[in-house]
């Protein structure tokens, strides 16, 4: 038995699932009341101790434990219990390939942080993602439910589409990085290119001020892929379905779409999926666009070279390691408040608009996002 | 047996029984594209057995992702219930068909029994992505130019057959 894996698995479920989601809808209902200039969730109270509301993501759990479980009349029994799995498993087992820390040595084994380091990780989290859009699907279906059924067949067009602009938009990525592993992309981001340094390719470098040389920046993603930046994010955010691509469960038209007929821990269960797909997009965004674990400016091996001669190498990875996993819970932070500001901000979209931005916009922006990038890549590294 | 062979087995099963659940299942046309996914994803496991990585994460991106959406969604616009379908279908082809497909895989297991070829060592980063792109942009670039021209008259035809009813 591979321990190390288990280890990382455990590390995953018990930081993104048990600490980060409950945290995650807390921040959704404290960040909304910062926004909307009101005090905001600080009703739930212990013995009068109310801790700026963060006992209610506790109040919940135990609300929907203990709720009367309803499965409708004319139901399919079996796929009306499955559908919520479906959701909340897909969301989970994303976070297998994504890397939150780099390779670390300690003495003769290397550890590196990441539960499956596969080849095509990207990829992985694609087909998750695909597998997932059943869980939504089904749920509307078996609820023998009409709004149910509308959600649903809402939920199955919106998750296809945005599917195909989601994998277009990454393949500038591929193409700048070469590669399809997520720990490989996080490597290639912990380093620094100088501005406009790409003229030099063609000789016209040397009519530029010498200051110019001097302004480095990190290899991030979003730097050298700023329109996939933007496109990824929001394909990937309406693969989530929360506002405004929420007109799944759009309550003002089809009282709650899908999830209509769930109740107590079944409805739980799409509520946690969608908190932890918040928490996955945002660890994908950090690694893909954000140089994941790197810290800018700062390589790890400039860091494990400036601790090691006066702690000695072990501790200097450590140091490393500790530093680069905080860096990345950071990023996931900074993703997750970008999420929660868009949702609190946008109102929700129109079904037709929701297509039009997907088909009329977002896909021929990536085709073009691809030729361009490519002609660019050509023209910097020859056709050698 | 080790692991890898545990696993294929596992997911043997899986894919065969799945099938079978969705060719037998008559009444409930969601259980049977439910069952149909879970084929694909055994399916996709055993590519990945196989080494054929791509292969397998497209086939369970595609096909099981999808394609099988899309079924889904016409099977529940159509929203077929088990009351709709009349109760006695013709037994002749049925029997036909089984027989026919029994007959075939009889056919295939005895062929493969005779020359199961030798297993080999695979080259380095057999069935990846590097791998499959430099051989379809390559050795057969041809196909996959073609392909690419097929689904685009597949694509114009769907558009003009949906746009057909809605006048200019």
């Amino acid at each position: 038995m591979p321990w190390d894996v288990l280890a990382k698995t455990l590390f995953i479920v018990i930081v993104a699932v048990a600490m980060f989601a409950p945290v995650v809808t807390w921040v959704e209902r404290k960040q909304s009341a910062v926004m909307q200039d009101r005090i905001g969730a600080n009703r739930a109270d212990l013995f009068g101790i109310r801790v700026l509301g963060l006992l209610h993501p506790a109040a919940d759990v135990l609300k929907l434990i203990t709720k009367e479980d309803v499965v409708p009349e004319g139901a399919s029994r079996v796929m009306h219990m499955v559908a919520p799995i479906i959701a909340a498993v897909a969301a989970i087992i994303s976070f297998a390939v994504i890397p939150y820390g780099a390779e670390y040595r300690f003495g003769d084994s290397v550890v590196n942080l990441v539960a499956a380091d596969i080849d095509w990780g990207l990829l992985y989290i694609f087909a998750v993602g695909s597998i997932a859009a059943y869980g939504t699907v089904i749920a509307g279906w078996a609820s023998n439910n009409n709004w149910s059924l509308l959600g649903s067949l809402r939920a199955s067009a919106q998750m296809i589409s945005y599917e195909v602009t989601l994998g277009l938009s990454v393949v500038g990525i591929f193409m700048v990085f070469g590669t399809l592993r997520l720990t490989d992309m996080a490597f290639a981001q912990d380093a620094t290119f100088r501005l406009l340094g790409f003229l030099e390719a063609f000789g016209w470098w040397d009519p530029l001020p010498a200051w110019l040389g001097w302004i480095r920046l990190p290899t991030w993603g979003i730097l050298l892929q700023p329109l996939g930046f933007v496109m990824f994010l929001t394909a990937i955010m309406a693969e989530n379905k929360r506002p405004p691509f929420d007109i799944p469960e759009g309550e003002s038209e089809i009282v709650a779409g899908y999830h209509t007929e769930y109740s107590g821990m079944r409805f739980g269960l799409f509520y946690m999926a969608e908190f932890i797909e918040v928490i996955v997009i945002a660890g994908l965004v950090a690694t893909i666009f954000l140089g994941g674990w790197s810290i800018p400016w700062l390589p790890q091996a400039t860091l494990i070279g400036a601790v090691t001669p006066v702690f000695g190498s072990g501790f200097a990875n450590l140091v490393c390691m500790v530093a680069h996993v905080l860096t990345f819970l950071m990023k996931v932070v900074v993703m997750i408040w970008l999420q929660m500001a868009v949702r609190w901000t946008l109102p929700r979209f129109r079904y037709d608009q929701v297509m039009d931005l997907c088909w009329k916009i977002l896909l021929p922006l990536s085709l073009a996002n691809v030729f361009v990038t490519g002609t660019i890549l050509l023209l910097i590294r020859g056709l050698g | 047996m080790s692991f890898d062979a545990v696993l294929f087995y596992l997911f043997g099963a899986l894919a065969v029984g799945s099938a079978l659940a969705m060719v037998l299942n008559l009444r409930n046309t969601v259980a049977a594209a439910m069952s149909l996914v879970v084929t694909m994803v055994a399916l996709g496991g055993i590519y990945v057995l196989l080494q054929a990585h791509l292969v397998a994460v497209i086939q369970i991106m595609v096909y099981g992702g999808a394609i099988v959406v899309l079924f889904i969604f016409v099977v529940m616009l159509l929203n077929l219930r088990s009351d709709s379908f009349p109760p006695g279908r013709i037994r002749a082809l049925k029997l036909l068909g089984s027989a026919v497909g029994i007959g075939a895989l009889v056919r295939f297991l005895g062929a493969l029994g005779a020359h199961l070829p030798e297993a080999r060592a695979l080259p380095e980063g057999f069935g990846g992505y590097r791998h499959m792109g430099r051989a379809l942009f390559t050795d057969y670039v041809l196909p996959f130019e073609m392909t690419s021209l097929l689904l685009l008259a597949a694509i114009v035809g769907a558009v003009i057959l949906a746009k057909r009813r809605i006048g200019p």
